[in-house]
């Protein structure tokens, strides 16, 4: 076993781990420091995986903005009542969901995916080569993108408005 | 090396997980967090296989997933916040005003 | 109908004798109210003279013009098969044409003095006018379908006049009853109509015209021309009242007397045995059918004869009457004799409706009293009501030189001459009945003493003019219109020549000897009918009501009940129908037919209250149906080799 998988597997079961925590704890403000652990977790791995980049922008926006907006609405709720019990069929549901992951496992490993990673530069996962796509084969789904996110913003201070 | 099978085995228990959360959970909010937990399982495979094929492609669509799941959280979780203010609960299963 | 060689003429005037009259109808319908009474009325009765003028010219221009056609639109037009709403004038037409415009004439004018105090008089006028345009489209009709919808049409009409006085219940029950009956035969007439056609279309035929048919006719097979007519024959029977169809006839005597004197006497009635003289090619050729044709007469003639002796009333008599007589215009077709059975319709037109006309002037005189025990004595009140009445009343019974006279004694001959003994039989006696009760009904009436009521007696005054004239022309007619059908030994019938076209020449079997013995014998069964009813009713008779009901036996009720046949017809008929028109409302209308309706309503319902289960609303449920439905696409996929 070398070094790059013991890591993995760290990274991996600490993943799970943290994942499950999300959807196991009662305290929602456990579940979104959990979740925020997940997602770290996961540019960890996005690094190792030669997308810089894109690891960054996962702590960035995923881990920065978006728990943070979570955690500020948890606080602006501050609901009081707790959460009820699950449904009576949960254990139907969780047998389904293990269904469901086992099956997608199984899909996706079917075939010959490729053993060892076509090579590649270093410049593989940079901002250069990443904005050098976006710019050119992606853009129109850039700018929609970008009118995407004005789109939202109106819509939230639109709902959240305090009604007078 | 890692093989591919690893990280897309681990992709699709992430995003297992998060649909039990969605399936499972009583609160508003830990139903939004599985949701991104769901995308972030898909995010993985994305990144994974753009590794293993060599193509900057998968990582584009991570980045436009995240900007999607931005927008998303935003409005959801100013639709919670409607809720909340008119309903006073959080429980997805109180609100059944379209039960037959 | 049409022979070879004869030459057709068109003559636009035709369909005028038709259309007046209804115009008429259609105005007085429409304005009636605005004319007033009177001008109403005068309005119905010129536009039936006119129709009987130009009838009248289409009669003497007849002869020239050999066969007058008048086609007025293409009515159906189906593949091959062509009905045309168009109209015929031959010389059986014209001679009825004659009958229906000219009768009608004289009871419109009739009716203009007995309906003066009837608030609706307009309505009456407008249904008789459209009584005269259906009969006339009957007669003039070119083809089957459109005399079908003459046919219908008086029976209408017949039910309209017959319940005219709606206010009263009984009116409408007779008025139903009626076109009940009628429809019963109607029933039977369009399936004979349906056979028809579709046999001959087979035949490769496709026609319904009166003169296609007698072209075409041999082209039928014996049996299906048997089958053919007499279903025709029911239709007849229901129109004409013959066994068993007649019930109708007495009841309809609920309506005032005109329309008993003109549809119930001359014209409505006889249309049973007018189609059957049209359709007399094919008559001719179902040999079996004109056996029970003449049988039924004959036997209705008996019947009804025997049911008229003992009546109390006096239009019920008339009734009776007519259906005697109307047998023994079958029993002539069924010999064969079709041109003698017009003769007797011909004749029969004018004393009955003299008759009836006359009965109708007594009952106005004594404002409304029908029942003949409390009359009497009336002789010396009203001198040309009795006068006319005695006339017809010869006539009828066939007292010599009278036209009952050479048309009954006609008929008689007929069935004797072809050795039908049975039928001759019972029509002499018949005869001899009839005499009995007209003579019966005519002391009861007018000899004797006075016997109606009080309050009655003050009344009494003769008619006016405008009801005591036609009473004269029609009594004139009574004698006058039977010379034109006299046998051989006098000088010969100019009636049969007249329809010699159509019917052929009548042969006349049988030795001169033997027919002046059977008229001698005849004249002597009246003579001693007459006596006897003389004895029985002519003397002066203080209280009536004794000597009315005699020997109050068995044999009499079962005679005044007129042998029970309505309660008959309730009993088998009527109340078995009532039941299951009621079972089938309260049972199984609400259970079967509503059972099902609901039913189906109601297992909807239960599926959709399965089904509403899943709607939950809440979200979660509905991603767990995502979640099942990805399971089983991916199941799918990973199954898949």
């Amino acid at each position: 076993m070398t070094g790059a998988e013991i890591l993995f597997f760290i990274l991996a079961g600490l993943l799970v781990f943290s994942a499950l925590m999300v959807v196991l704890q009662r305290d929602v403000v456990y579940c979104a420091m959990a979740l925020v652990a997940a997602l770290f977790l996961i540019a960890i791995l996005f690094i190792t995986l030669n997308a810089p980049m894109v690891g960054v922008l996962q702590v960035l926006v995923y881990a920065g903005a978006i728990m943070v907006l979570f955690l500020f609405v948890i606080m602006f709720l501050n609901p009081r009542v707790s959460e009820a019990r699950p449904g009576r069929w949960w254990s139907l549901v969780v047998a389904m969901v293990l269904l469901l992951g086992g099956a997608l496992a199984a899909l996706t490993t079917n075939g010959d995916p490729p053993a060892d990673p076509v090579a590649t530069t270093e410049l593989f996962g940079s901002p250069e080569n990443l904005a050098q796509s976006l710019f050119s084969d992606f853009v129109l789904p850039f700018e929609i993108a970008s009118v995407l996110l004005l789109v939202a913003m109106v819509g939230a201070v639109v709902l959240a408005k305090r009604e007078r | 090396m890692v093989p591919l099978s690893h990280y897309l085995i681990l992709g699709a228990v992430i995003f297992a997980i998060g649909v039990l959360g969605v399936l499972i959970r009583r609160n508003l909010i830990v139903l939004l967090m599985s949701i991104e937990l769901m995308l972030n399982g898909v995010n993985l495979t994305f990144i994974a296989f753009s590794r293993f094929l060599g193509s900057t492609d998968g990582q584009v669509m991570v980045f436009f997933v995240m900007a999607v799941a931005a927008a998303e959280a935003v409005i959801g979780l100013a639709i919670i916040i409607s809720v909340y203010r008119h309903r006073q609960t959080l429980d997805p299963q109180e609100l059944q005003l379209l039960k037959w | 109908m049409v022979t070879a060689g004869e030459t057709i003429t068109t003559l636009d005037l035709l369909r005028w004798i038709p259309l007046i009259p209804l115009c008429a109808a259609a105005f007085n319908m429409f304005f009636g109210s605005n004319l007033g009474k009177a001008s109403a009325g005068m309005l119905a009765t010129s536009a039936v003279g006119a129709s009987f003028l130009i009838a009248l010219y289409v009669f003497l221009r007849l002869p020239a013009a050999g066969l007058f056609s008048d086609m007025l639109y293409t009515w159906i037009e189906s593949g091959g098969f062509q009905v045309r709403l168009s109209f015929q004038v031959d010389a059986l037409t014209s001679v009825m044409l004659l009958i229906v415009t000219g009768i009608g004439f004289l009871i419109h004018i009739y009716s203009l003095g007995y309906m003066a105090h009837d608030e609706d008089m307009a309505r009456f006028f407008v249904y008789l006018n459209l009584f005269i345009f259906f009969m006339l489209v009957l007669v003039m009709a070119d083809n089957l379908l459109v005399l079908f919808v003459g046919w219908e049409g008086v029976g209408l009409c017949s039910y309209l006049l017959i319940g005219f006085w709606y206010h009263d219940p009984n009116n409408v029950i007779a008025g139903n009853k009626a076109f009940i009956v009628n429809r019963i035969g109607d029933f039977g007439f369009v399936l004979g109509i349906l056979l028809l056609l579709t046999e001959l279309g087979r035949q490769g035929v496709w026609s319904l015209d009166f003169a296609e048919l007698q072209k075409h006719v041999r082209l039928l097979s014996p049996q299906m021309i048997t089958a053919i007519t007499l279903l025709l024959l029911v239709g007849a029977a229901g129109k004409s009242a013959q066994l068993p169809l007649f019930v109708w006839l007495p009841d309809a005597m609920a309506g005032p007397t005109p329309v008993s004197a003109l549809i119930h006497a001359a014209t409505m009635v006889t249309a049973g045995g007018y189609m059957t003289a049209r359709l007399h090619f094919l008559y001719a050729l179902a040999p079996g059918t004109l056996e029970v044709i003449a049988w039924i007469g004959a036997a209705t003639a008996f019947l009804a004869a025997s049911i008229a002796l003992v009546q109390n009333d006096i239009k019920k008599v008339l009734a009776y009457s007519t259906v005697s007589q109307l047998g023994y215009m079958f029993l002539a077709v069924g010999l064969g004799a079709f041109s003698v059975a017009i003769f007797h319709v011909f004749t029969h037109a004018f004393f009955k409706a003299c008759l009836f006309l006359g009965a109708g002037s007594v009952i106005h005189a004594l404002g409304g009293e029908q029942d003949m025990r409390k009359m009497g004595g009336l002789r010396s009140h009203m001198p040309t009501t009795y006068r006319t009445y005695v006339i017809a009343a010869l006539a009828i019974s066939g007292a010599p030189l009278t036209a009952g006279f050479f048309s009954k004694d006609l008929i008689l001959w007929q069935a004797f001459s072809h050795g039908a003994l049975g039928l001759w039989a019972l029509g002499l006696l018949t005869a001899g009945m009839t005499a009995f009760y007209m003579f019966r009904q005519l002391f009861m009436v007018f000899h004797g003493e006075l016997r109606a009521a009080e309050h009655v007696r003050g009344h009494l005054h003769e008619s006016p003019p405008t009801m005591t004239l036609p009473l004269v022309v029609l009594s004139l007619g009574s004698i006058f219109s039977g010379w034109l059908g006299a046998p051989e030994y006098l000088w010969g019938s100019k009636w049969d020549r007249w329809l010699a076209p159509i019917f052929g020449a009548q042969t006349h079997h049988g030795s001169l000897e033997s027919e002046i013995l059977v008229t001698a014998a005849t004249l002597a069964l009246v003579g001693a009918a007459i006596y006897l009813a003389y004895l029985r009713h002519g003397r002066a008779v203080a209280t009536m009501t004794q000597e009315a009901e005699p020997r109050a036996g068995a044999f009499y009720r079962l005679l005044l009940n007129k042998y029970y046949v309505d309660e008959l017809y309730d009993r088998a008929v009527v109340r078995p129908f009532t039941a299951s028109s009621a079972w089938l409302a309260r049972v199984f209308d609400p259970l079967v037919i509503d059972g099902i309706a609901n039913g189906i309503a109601g297992t909807a319902r239960r599926a959709s209250e399965l089904w509403q289960g899943l709607q939950t609303g809440n979200v979660q449920h509905y991603l767990v149906g995502f979640l099942v439905g990805t399971l089983a696409l991916l199941g799918y996929y990973i199954g898949q080799p």
